[in-house]
Order: structure tokens, then sequence, then C-alpha cells
């Protein structure tokens, strides 16, 4: 069972219903079992790899919370290595295996079956548990005595393929509590789900064809541009998509999940894009690479070092080499390949010199004055997507080589010289598209202004609410590409 | 209340979104609306024919009446497979008990739904049983055993239950059929004989495709014993035919197993291939496809001649002096009758 398939709603609907029929204290009960069916139903041949992350995780966390461990940092530090190590290296291993060449080198092994695809939501159990067992360690976060519920922390069927990553302090004691029926919450939560099937099925999964046609046609120049461009609609429609189904589920037996997106397409600067897009992945790293590495002895020694040689840039290299890691760190956790290293150091770099430059864009504006004008905060939010869409086709190509070619292509080629493909998309495709990605600005738009719309439609009239939502299950339900005849895609960050 | 209302409302437009994107099969594919047809005529059958094209095309209910009085009606469709016509045969059993159920056995040749094409055909295939069927167990169970890969992978059975969920995408290609039949059905058969009455001789020797496992498979076999079951328990005589057609082909291995099998179970199995002479069929006028399939003139003599073995071997009564049967058949007559002139 995927998420898109339709038994995901049935199943979904038959826990709830359950869920709300027995007395409050059973229903984390009823939670981890409805995880463990969804497992065992969606990637039962990976089981090994959860049970090895609950199972270490869960011991690991005792030991340091409890006994001696409780008392002294010291004797909790190798079982916090022993654990990260464990983990980290199934992940990595998980995607060694999908690196190029893997196939022919694992053909007919045992474990052949992982160049197939990673363990179904191994990078973000794996990031969330870490994430416990820092914690733990840290003495931030009591261990979990319980087995069943430490599990149900780490495999929540909702983000388990796609996140958001969650901090136990956060969603443990939420998963555990009791929650009576809310109608309203039901109702946020199905609409949630609505809009996010939307933004999959709908806009993300129809452009994919095009997305596939322009990456095989090997496209350069203009093509590229706008292979960037309909990567990045394919993929904000795919990930915020993804997300929303989770966060909708969870809402709907009254957990809520942390927010993973806040309108990034509209972010002016690198900094604010970054605290807009995959906000949890970003929230993980920060508190776990960033800040240890920046507090680190090695780093602090060299900042003292540079700053007593390097004047005011020598400030700074500490936080740029913590910030360095951090993205190694993040484009490690999407995938082994060479690009995704490239693309990790690419954002890294747009960061670190937008802050060297920003004395030069302070004299700038003080000269020009252009800084206020709604003309100049359009053209930031364009050149911020078009920079991030440059950076982002990293994914796209395994080979760095491959991207830079084409990147490069747009300054030596001009862009209208080169024709774009056929995109195997038809004139109807387009149309719904077209209809889609404006109803999802439109969205964009009014909850950056006025907040949720959920709420709004709540305050509002009844009958228009319920016209909004059967207008989306129909959209939904026609113009979504599911089913048999559809190549199926499962959700990108699936694969990360 | 509004709630229940707007829920209400929801369903009823879903319903008729349903109703508006299934195919209705009035063009060219006639045979997916075979199945669907039965319901209106259940019911009073003596004989009840389940099977693939080689039942629906190449026997006439009409004929039957026409020459012994035999009421009989024909639940078949396009490469209908063992499993679904055995959840058929369940299926008919909740309406009627017919004193003979005739299975035509080319089908016992494909043993899962992957060997018999490729996936999509077979989901072609598959939808023109299986969405005419009425919601019931038999429907699911018949739809389980069915799906292929493909479609397991995607949704699987709920997109039987729920057409829309298959058809969602057919908006781009809505007609003024889709609306025309709605709410109104047409049906295409007559007692489930789909009339063919072109004529395309068979003009070259048809190629098969070599025999690729003299041992028919596993699965036909327990279906089979299902069948026979089934048919005991209803006190049903159950007969194994192998319809006229030049291809397929019925290889003679498959023959005599299926010849040694009715001989074990005391089972009625007539074979037409070596008896086309006799029956009097034609290859130059009586095919409408070139020998795949007979055209209304070869239905006539083929049914004519089964209809004998049907009435001597089964002790089938004549029903032609019945005033009620009568009335209703001479109805059924006069629209065969009225179609076979136009040529349609």
């Amino acid at each position: 069972m995927t998420v898109q398939s339709p038994w995901f709603p049935l199943f979904t609907a038959a826990l709830l219903v359950i869920y709300y029929r027995v007395p409050g204290q059973w229903q984390w009960r009823v939670l981890l079992t409805g995880s463990g069916c969804f497992y065992l139903w969606a990637g039962k041949a990976y089981l090994g790899f959860l049970l090895l992350t609950l199972v270490s995780t869960y011991l690991a966390a005792r030991q340091m919370g409890d006994g001696q461990g409780r008392e002294d940092r010291k004797k909790r530090r190798p079982w916090l290595i022993l654990c990260l190590t464990v983990n980290a290296s199934a992940l990595m291993l998980c995607k060694s295996c999908l690196l190029p060449g893997a196939k022919e080198l694992l053909a007919g092994s045992r474990v052949e079956f992982l160049t197939l695809g990673l363990p179904l939501g191994i990078s973000f159990y794996t990031l969330q548990t870490m994430g416990y067992l820092i914690d733990v360690y840290r003495g931030t976060v009591e261990p979990e005595r319980n087995f069943g519920k430490f599990s149900l922390f780490a495999a929540w069927f909702p983000q388990l393929i796609q996140g958001p990553v969650s901090g136990f302090s956060q969603l443990g004691p939420q998963l555990t509590a009791a929650h009576p029926y809310d109608g309203q919450r039901l109702s946020f939560g199905a609409q949630r789900v609505l809009w996010g099937y939307f933004k999959k099925l709908v806009i993300a999964d129809r452009l994919a064809p095009a997305v596939t046609a322009l990456r095989q046609e090997q496209t350069v120049g203009g093509g590229f541009l706008v292979l960037t461009i309909l990567y990045a609609v394919q993929l904000y429609g795919d990930f915020t998509g993804g997300v929303d189904i989770a966060l909708g589920v969870s809402e709907c037996f009254g957990i809520r999940l942390p927010e993973n997106f806040r309108q990034p397409f509209f972010a002016k600067n690198t900094a604010q894009y970054w605290r807009r897009w995959h906000m949890t992945l970003g929230t993980w790293m920060k508190t776990y690479v960033f800040y240890p590495v920046s507090v680190s002895a090695p780093v602090r020694r060299l900042s003292r070092w540079a700053r007593a040689r390097l004047g005011g840039f020598g400030k700074r290299v500490g936080v740029y080499l913590a910030t360095g890691v951090t993205w190694l760190a993040t484009g490690v956790w999407h995938g082994l390949t060479p690009n995704f290293l490239v693309w990790g150091m690419l954002n890294c770099l747009v960061i670190v010199l937008s802050q060297e430059l920003t004395p030069l864009y302070r004299r700038f504006h003080s000269r020009f004055g252009w800084k206020d004008k709604p003309w100049y905060g359009v053209f930031e939010g364009i050149r911020m997507f078009l920079l991030m869409n440059l950076i982002r086709a990293c994914d796209l190509y395994a080979d760095p080589r491959e991207y830079f070619h084409r990147l490069l292509s747009l300054f030596s080629v001009p862009l209208w010289r080169q024709p774009v493909p056929a995109l195997g998309l038809t004139g109807a495709d387009w149309g719904i598209l077209a209809l889609g990605i404006g109803a999802m600005l439109l969205v964009s738009l009014l909850q950056q202004r006025a907040g949720s719309l959920r709420q709004l439609l709540w305050r509002g009239n009844p009958w228009l609410r319920y016209g909004l939502t059967f207008l989306l299950l129909v959209a939904v339900l026609l113009f979504g590409r599911y089913g048999v005849g559809y190549e199926g895609t499962n959700f990108i960050y699936s694969q990360f | 209340m509004k709630k229940w209302c707007a829920f209400l409302c929801g369903g009823l437009i879903l319903g008729l979104l349903q109703g508006l994107l299934a195919p209705k099969y009035t063009g060219l594919t006639q045979e997916g609306g075979l199945i669907r047809e039965y319901y209106q005529n259940a019911g009073g059958n003596d004989v009840i024919f389940i099977g693939d094209c080689e039942v629906y095309e190449n026997f006439s209910p009409i004929t039957l009446w026409q020459e012994y009085g035999i009421t009989s009606y024909i639940r078949g469709s396009p490469q209908q497979t063992i499993w679904q016509s055995y959840y058929l045969m369940e299926e008919t059993f909740r309406y009627e008990t017919p004193k003979v159920m005739v299975f035509n056995v080319l089908s016992m040749k494909y043993d899962s739904p992957e060997s018999t094409g490729s996936q999509s055909r077979r989901e072609a295939y598959n939808r023109m049983t299986l969405d005419g069927m009425r919601w019931s167990s038999c429907k699911w169970k018949a739809v389980n055993a069915s799906l292929t890969r493909e479609e397991r992978r995607w949704g699987g059975a709920l997109t039987y239950l729920f057409p829309l969920l298959r058809y969602h995408d057919r908006w781009s290609e809505l007609t003024a059929e889709d609306v025309r039949y709605l709410f109104h059905f047409q049906p295409v058969s007559h007692c489930g004989y789909l009339m063919r009455t072109g004529v395309e001789p068979m003009t070259e020797a048809l190629i098969s495709a070599p025999m690729t496992d003299a041992e028919l498979g596993q699965t036909s076999w327990e279906y089979l014993d299902k069948m026979v079951r089934l048919c005991r328990e209803h006190g049903t005589q159950l007969v194994l035919v192998k319809s006229p057609g030049l291809y397929p082909v019925w290889w003679w291995e498959w023959d005599r197993q299926v010849t040694e099998y009715a001989r074990e179970q005391e089972l009625l199995y007539v074979n037409m291939l070596p008896a086309q002479e006799e029956i009097g069929i034609d290859w130059m006028t009586d095919t409408y496809d070139g020998g795949l399939h007979l055209n209304v003139s070869g239905a006539e003599k083929a049914s004519a001649w089964f209809g004998k073995i049907l009435q001597e071997q089964c002790g089938l009564p004549d029903h032609r002096r019945e005033e009620t049967v009568s009335a209703l058949w001479e109805a059924r007559c006069r629209a065969y009758e009225a179609a076979k002139a136009e040529g349609r």
C-alpha cells in the first residue's frame, strides 16, 4: 500500500473509527498497531532495518538515561557513539546500494533487493531517532521506557514516507495522550489531506512526464532553464503535497506535526528560503550538527586563530566552517552520489557569499533606495526562485559534470537557440496544470496574507466550505494522475 | 443535518460522475456490456452457457428455442477466464437454478491472469467481464482472482467497486453517447448472444502460436473441480463443450485431458471441432472474421446441432407449448429476426 493508493484513505478512515471508539488510554495502541500494519503492508521487505533502529535506539537510550549513565555524561557517550554509528551505517549502507554500479555488483546476492530503492522511511526515522538519542544524551529528554510508545514515535505512519522530522519532546507526548473526538479538527485534517493529494496527483504527477522528457533529452540552454522551473514546481507539489497528507492525517488523530514549509518561493534571500523550505530538516541540522560543530573545541580554536590573523572575516570563519559541515551532512543525507555533495556546497557557497557581500548590498541600497519599492521585492523573489532552481537541478544529474555543462550552457548557448522538446503533455494537461498551479499560488498568497484558510472557511458559510472541499475532492478524483495505465511516481523525497 | 445533506449531495454527484465516466460499450466493443444484461433476463432458463467469445458468438439461444423449445441464456464475455466463469456460475445460482450449465473449456489454457497476454490487454478484458457484475461477494472474489500485478499495485479490487477510480481520466474522451446512456441502458445481445451478420471467409490458414505446455494448468483444474462441486450442490448438470473455431487452437493433448477428466467425473464433454462437417459449418460463409468466430449463420448451425445433444442427453423439456414462456420468447425471436434482417 502506498499513500497514493486508494486503500490508504480507507485504511486511515478505518483506523480513525477504531481510534475514536476505544478509551483514551488505548488510543496510542491503536496508532501503534496501525503504524505496524502500514509498514507491513507497504515495506515489509525492509522490516529488519526498522527493527534494528528501534531496538538499538531504545536500548541505548535506556542505558544512557537509567542507572549510572544518568549521572555521568562520560558513561553515556559510548552508548551514543555506538548507536549513532550503527544507525548511520545502516542508512549509509542502504544509500550506497543505490550508487551507480551497485546493482551489477550485488546482482544475485541476498541483498540485491536493496538496489531497488531505500527501505521505507529510513532517512526520516533514522534522523528522528538520532535526534531523540542525542536529546537523551544531553539530558534534555527522558528516555521512553515503554518500547511500544517509543516505536510509535519512531515509526508514526503518516510521517514515515517523507517526514516531517519531529522531536521527541514535541511528538512523543502527543502520540500517547488521549484525544477525544473533535469534528472541527477532523474536518481540518481531511481538508489538508485533500489539498496534499491535489498538489501531488494533479500538479506534481501531471508534470512528471514533462520533467522526465526534458531530462532524457539532455537539454541545454533554454530547455534546461525550463526544466529547472518545471522541476521546482513538481518537487514543490510532490514534497509539500506529501507533507500536507502527513500533517492532515495526523491532525485527524489529534496530533499536530511541525510545519515543514512556509511559502518558500516567496523568499527573498537564501537564508529566508532555507527557513521556509524543509524547515524540520533545517532545524534538525541546526540543532544536531551546526551548533555542536560551532561550539566544538577544534572550531573554537580555529576561530580564535583566525580572529587574531584575519580580522573581521576571521570572526566568521568558525561559523562558516560549521555551515560547511552542516551542508555537507545535508547533502549526504539526500544521497551519496557526488551531485548531492555539490548541491550542499553550492548552497553553502551562496549563503557565505550573501553574508560576505552584505556590506556591499547595504551601500548599494543606500545609494539607489530601491529596497522599499514593491517591484524590487518582486525582483528579489524571482531572483531567488531562479537561483534556487538552478542549484536544485543538481538533484537531476548524478554526475556533477553533466550538471555544470548544462548550467554553463545557459551562458554559452543563447536561450532561444535550444527549442524546448516535446514534453508529452496534451493541451488539456497544460490547462489543468495552469489552473492547478494558479490555485496553489493563490492559496499561498492568501496564507501569506491572512494565515490559515481553513480557519477562515470554518468561520464562514458552511455551504461554501462544503462546496470548496467537495470541489477539491472532485478535482483530485478526476484530474489526478493515478491508477492503472499511469506510470506511478513515488514521492520524490521518499528516495532521499 | 446540513452535514448529512452535504454528504448525500456529494455522494449523488459522485455517483453521477461515475456513471458518466464509465464506458458504455455501445460502439465497437459491445461485448463489454454483455454481463450486465443478464440481470434483466435472469430466471426461467433451463440452460446457462458460461465462457468466452466462443459462447457468446457461437451459440444462439433463439435457435435453441425455435428448434427445441429450450430456454437458455449466455453469460459470456471476451477472454473470460475460468476463475471468472466459476464466480459467474456461483452468482448465477443466486438468481436461478438452471437444469444445465454449459462451460466452454477453451479458457482452461490460461492458468493465471498473467498467462493471458499483456497486462493492459488483460485488464481491459477483466473490465469487460467484471464491471458488468452487480456488487456481491461473488464479484469481490472474481475480482480478486482476476487482478493483474499492475492492477494490484494500483488500488486493485477497489477500482472495480468504485470504477470512477479507474475511469477518472475519461473526462477528456466523453462523447454524446456517454450522456445518452447515462440513465438508460441499451441491451446489445439476444439472450447473451452477440449477433454478427457479416461474412469474412477464411482465405488463409491461421497460424497458431506453438503449444507451450501440453498440460493444462493446476489453477484451471482447481476451478473446474469447484464448478463440478457447485453444480452438484445445486443439482445442475455440468456440460463441458469446445465450441467450433479454428483459432486459437484447441490442441489434442488438452482435449485428451478434458476427455479423461469428464470420464472420471461422469460429465458430458462435447468437442464440436471434429463434428464441424456434420454441423455443416462452411468457413467460407459462416464466419465474420476469417475463421476465429462464427457469424449468425454459423452460430445457428452450431446451436441446432448442440441443442439436439442437450435435448437428448440432458432431457430438457420443450417449453414451446407453455403460453407465458412462449409469449416472452416469441417477442425475443421477433427482435432477433428483425436484427438479423437489418444486419446489425
